[in-house]
C-alpha cells in the first residue's frame, strides 16, 4: 500500500518559491491574497508540493493546540484517536474542510484536534515539551498517522500539488490570518509527498524553506542530543526546531538565534569591534553545530511573528517590503507587486542578515 | 485559484505609434510568443504595459526592436539576446543579460541577483543598486566588449570569475560602494569603481591601479551613455576619482595541473 503519511523512499532529481505576509497589528486578512502571490511564481515550483502555514485562525480555541493531522485511512485514524485520548484532552475535532480539485489526488484523510494537556500528565516538564515529544512520537512511529501542525491558533496545510491548487483544495480563501506563509516546492533531494511538502512544523513554529541544508547531517546529530527526532527525510525540518531549540528552549533573542544559524564569516568577526567581537565569538563556540551551510531561503512564521533569513552568502534569492502594518517577504519582487503595487519600501535582504517582524506587544 | 493564462494579446498603437501590450495577468509564454511575433512582421518597437513577473521577456530574440516595459519584468530578462534594445520603468529582477550577445538594457531602478551572467556583448545599465554577483563570469572576444553601469552599489562578489568586459561601479546611492569578494577568481576584464574599495573586499587575483587615459576614456563614454538615460550631470559624477581593478594574471591557473 502506498503511504503519503509516512516517507516514501523514493529519490527524485529536481527552485522553490516562498512569500510571507504579516499584519504586525494582528489585523487579519483572508487567503486570497497570499494566494495571488504564490500563484504569480508558479513556475518555481512544479507541482510535487504547495503548502500554506496561516496565524490567528482558530481565535475560538486559540488555547489549544491544534493538531492537523493525515491519515491514510479511517482504521489508523482511530487508532491515533485512542492513543490522544489517553495522552491529551481533546476539546473538538473535525475534518479539515476540503474542495475537490481536479489536480490534487490521493488526498490523505485530514483531520484536526483541539487538544490540551492535563497537568498531572507533565510531572513538571513544560507544556510544550510534552507536546513536541508526543508529536514526534507519532511522526516517526505511527503508520498511518502525520502531524502536519501542531501550534496553538494556527495550522500548516500542505499537499502534493502546486500551491494555488492546494489552497483551493483546503479552501483557504475562507480562513483569516495575520500571518500568512507560502510555498511552492520543486523537491531536489527528497520525494514530493503531502508530510515532506512545506512548511515544516513544530508547535507554532513553520518553515518554508527554497534551497537545501548541506550541514543537515551536523544539524541532525546536534539536535537529537536534544531530543528531537529526524527521520522525515527532509533537511527542512532541522530548520523548525532549530529554532525551537534556540528561540523558545533556551531563549535566545532572534538577532543571537539567527547569528548562530547563519553567522559572519571569521574573517568578519576578526575586524569586529571587541564588544561585538566577543558575542560572536562566544554564539559560534556554543552553537557551532547549529549553523546551517548550503544555500537557503527561508522564512520562519511563528505566533508572534516571521523571520526572512538567507545564507551567508546570498545563494537564494529574497526580497522584502513594507507597506503601512503590513511585511512581506518574497523569492521575487513581482510576487509582492502583485498583490501590493506601491510598496512604501523595497529592499533585497542582505546575505546572513534576518528581516524580522513582529507582531505589536499590545496585540491580542 | 487559478492564474488565468491569457494566449490572445489586445494590441494598440500608442501615439508615438509604437505597439502596446496591457500584459495584466498574461503567461509569460504567450507574451513573448506576442513579442516574437511582432518581431517577425518587422514592427519596430513594442510597450509592454502592467508586467509583473514574466519571466524571459527578450530572450533570445535576435532583431532591432525597442522594448519598453513599465512594470516588473520576471526573472532572467534578456538572456541570450542579440540586438533589441530594452527600457524597464520599474526594478528588475535576478539574471538580466546572461549570455546576452548584443544589444542593451536600461532598468530605471534596481536590479537583482547575477546580472549579466557570462555576457558577451552589448551593454546594462543600471539606475540604482544591484544585488549578489553581478557581471559573474563576463567575457570578451575582439570587438565584443560588454559592459555593465550600475549607478548605485553592488553586493557581494561582482565580478567574480570575470573573464572579460567592463563594469562601471558608480555608488550615487551613497553608502558601502561594493559587497565583499570584488572580482573573485578575476582573469579577464576590467572593473571600474567611483571610490576605494577597502583591500579586505577584494579577492586576491585583483589588484588596484589608478585609471589611465584610455581607461578615462571608456568610462568617460559609459558614464556619458549613463547620464544620457538617466537624466544625470556628467561633470558631477567625473569629478570623483575611479579605481581600476583588474586580474594579476589571465591565467591564474596555467600551471595547476603542470608542475
Amino acid at each position: 500500500m502506498r503511504s503519503d503519511t509516512k516517507v516514501r523512499r523514493e529519490r527524485n532529481p529536481s527552485g522553490c518559491a516562498i512569500m510571507g505576509i504579516l499584519n504586525k497589528k494582528g489585523k487579519r486578512i483572508d487567503g486570497t491574497r497570499i494566494i495571488k502571490s504564490i500563484a504569480l511564481m508558479h513556475d518555481r515550483s512544479n507541482g510535487l508540493g504547495g503548502g500554506f502555514a496561516a496565524y490567528g485562525i482558530y481565535p475560538r480555541y486559540k488555547d489549544y493546540y491544534a493538531f492537523h493531522v493525515m491519515f491514510d485511512d479511517e482504521k489508523c485514524k482511530t487508532r491515533l484517536e485512542e492513543y490522544l485520548a489517553e495522552r491529551f484532552i481533546v476539546e473538538r475535532d473535525e475534518k479539515i474542510p476540503t474542495a475537490k480539485v481536479e489536480s490534487i489526488t490521493k488526498a490523505p484523510l485530514l483531520w484536526r484536534y483541539f487538544v490540551r494537556v492535563d497537568d498531572s500528565k507533565l510531572d513538571d516538564k513544560p507544556e510544550d515539551d510534552y507536546v513536541v515529544e508526543h508529536v514526534m512520537g507519532i511522526n516517526s512511529n505511527f503508520d498511518g498517522a502525520f502531524i502536519s501542525s501542531s501550534g496553538k491558533n494556527m495550522g500548516g496545510f500542505k499537499g502534493v500539488g502546486y500551491p494555488e491548487d492546494i489552497a483551493r483544495f483546503y479552501r483557504l480563501d475562507g480562513y483569516k490570518a495575520y500571518l500568512w506563509t507560502a510555498h511552492g516546492r520543486f523537491p531536489t533531494n527528497t520525494p514530493g509527498w503531502w508530510g515532506g511538502a512545506h512548511p515544516m512544523t513544530l508547535l507554532d513554529w513553520s518553515v518554508v524553506h527554497n534551497g537545501e541544508i548541506s550541514s543537515y547531517g551536523i544539524n541532525k546529530r546536534y539536535l537529537e542530543m536534544f531530543g528531537y527526532r529526524l527521520e522525515l527525510l527532509t533537511d527542512t525540518e532541522v530548520i523548525a526546531y532549530l529554532f525551537d531549540l534556540l528561540v523558545r528552549r533556551h531563549k535566545l533573542p532572534i538577532e543571537v538565534a539567527t547569528g548562530a544559524l547563519a553567522p559572519p564569516f571569521w574573517k568578519d568577526v576578526d575586524r569586529m569591534p571587541a564588544n561585538r567581537k566577543k558575542v560572536y565569538e562566544a554564539i559560534r563556540m556554543a552553537y557551532g553545530s547549529a549553523l546551517m551551510n548550503g544555500p537557503f531561503a527561508i522564512i520562519v512564521g511563528f505566533n508572534r511573528g516571521m523571520i526572512g533569513l538567507n545564507d551567508r552568502i546570498k545563494l537564494r534569492p529574497m526580497m522584502a517590503a513594507k507597506k503601512g502594518d503590513f511585511l512581506y517577504i518574497s523569492s521575487e519582487e513581482a510576487g509582492i507587486r502583485i498583490i501590493e503595487p506601491e510598496p512604501d519600501e523595497v529592499w533585497a535582504p542582505k546575505a546572513g542578515t534576518p528581516v524580522i517582524g513582529l507582531v505589536e506587544e499590545d496585540v491580542e | 485559484m487559478k492564474r488565468r493564462l491569457r494566449y490572445s494579446a489586445s494590441s494598440l498603437r500608442g501615439d508615438d505609434n509604437m505597439i502596446r501590450i496591457d500584459a495584466k495577468d498574461m503567461h509569460y509564454r504567450a507574451l513573448n510568443e506576442r513579442i516574437r511575433e511582432l518581431v517577425e512582421s518587422g514592427e519596430a518597437g513594442v510597450e509592454l504595459d502592467n508586467v509583473c513577473g514574466q519571466k524571459f521577456i527578450g530572450d533570445g530574440l535576435r532583431a532591432r526592436m525597442r522594448i519598453v516595459i513599465n512594470g516588473t519584468p520576471g526573472n532572467d530578462l534578456a538572456i541570450f539576446m542579440d540586438g533589441p534594445e530594452i527600457v524597464v520603468h520599474g526594478n528588475g529582477q535576478d539574471g538580466i543579460g546572461n549570455t546576452m550577445n548584443s544589444g542593451k538594457v536600461v532598468v530605471h531602478g534596481n536590479a537583482g541577483d547575477v546580472i549579466g551572467y557570462a555576457m558577451r556583448g552589448g551593454k546594462v545599465f543600471i539606475k540604482g543598486d544591484v544585488g549578489y554577483r553581478v557581471g559573474i563570469h563576463m567575457k570578451a572576444y575582439q570587438d565584443s566588449v560588454p559592459a555593465i553601469v550600475i549607478g548605485g552599489a553592488a553586493s557581494d562578489f561582482l565580478g567574480e570569475y570575470m573573464a572579460g568586459g567592463v563594469v562601471v561601479l558608480l555608488g550615487l546611492s551613497g553608502g558601502k560602494i561594493t559587497g565583499d569578494y570584488v572580482g573573485t577568481g578575476m582573469h579577464g576584464g576590467v572593473i571600474y569603481v567611483r571610490g576605494d574599495v577597502e583591500d579586505n573586499y577584494l579577492g586576491r587575483e585583483v589588484i588596484k591601479s589608478e585609471p589611465d587615459a584610455r581607461d578615462i576614456s571608456i568610462i568617460g563614454r559609459l558614464v556619458g551613455e549613463y547620464c544620457a538615460h538617466f537624466g544625470k550631470d556628467f561633470d558631477e559624477i567625473m569629478r570623483k576619482p575611479f579605481l581600476k581593478l583588474s586580474p594579476r594574471s589571465h591565467r591564474p591557473y596555467g600551471s595547476l595541473y603542470t608542475s
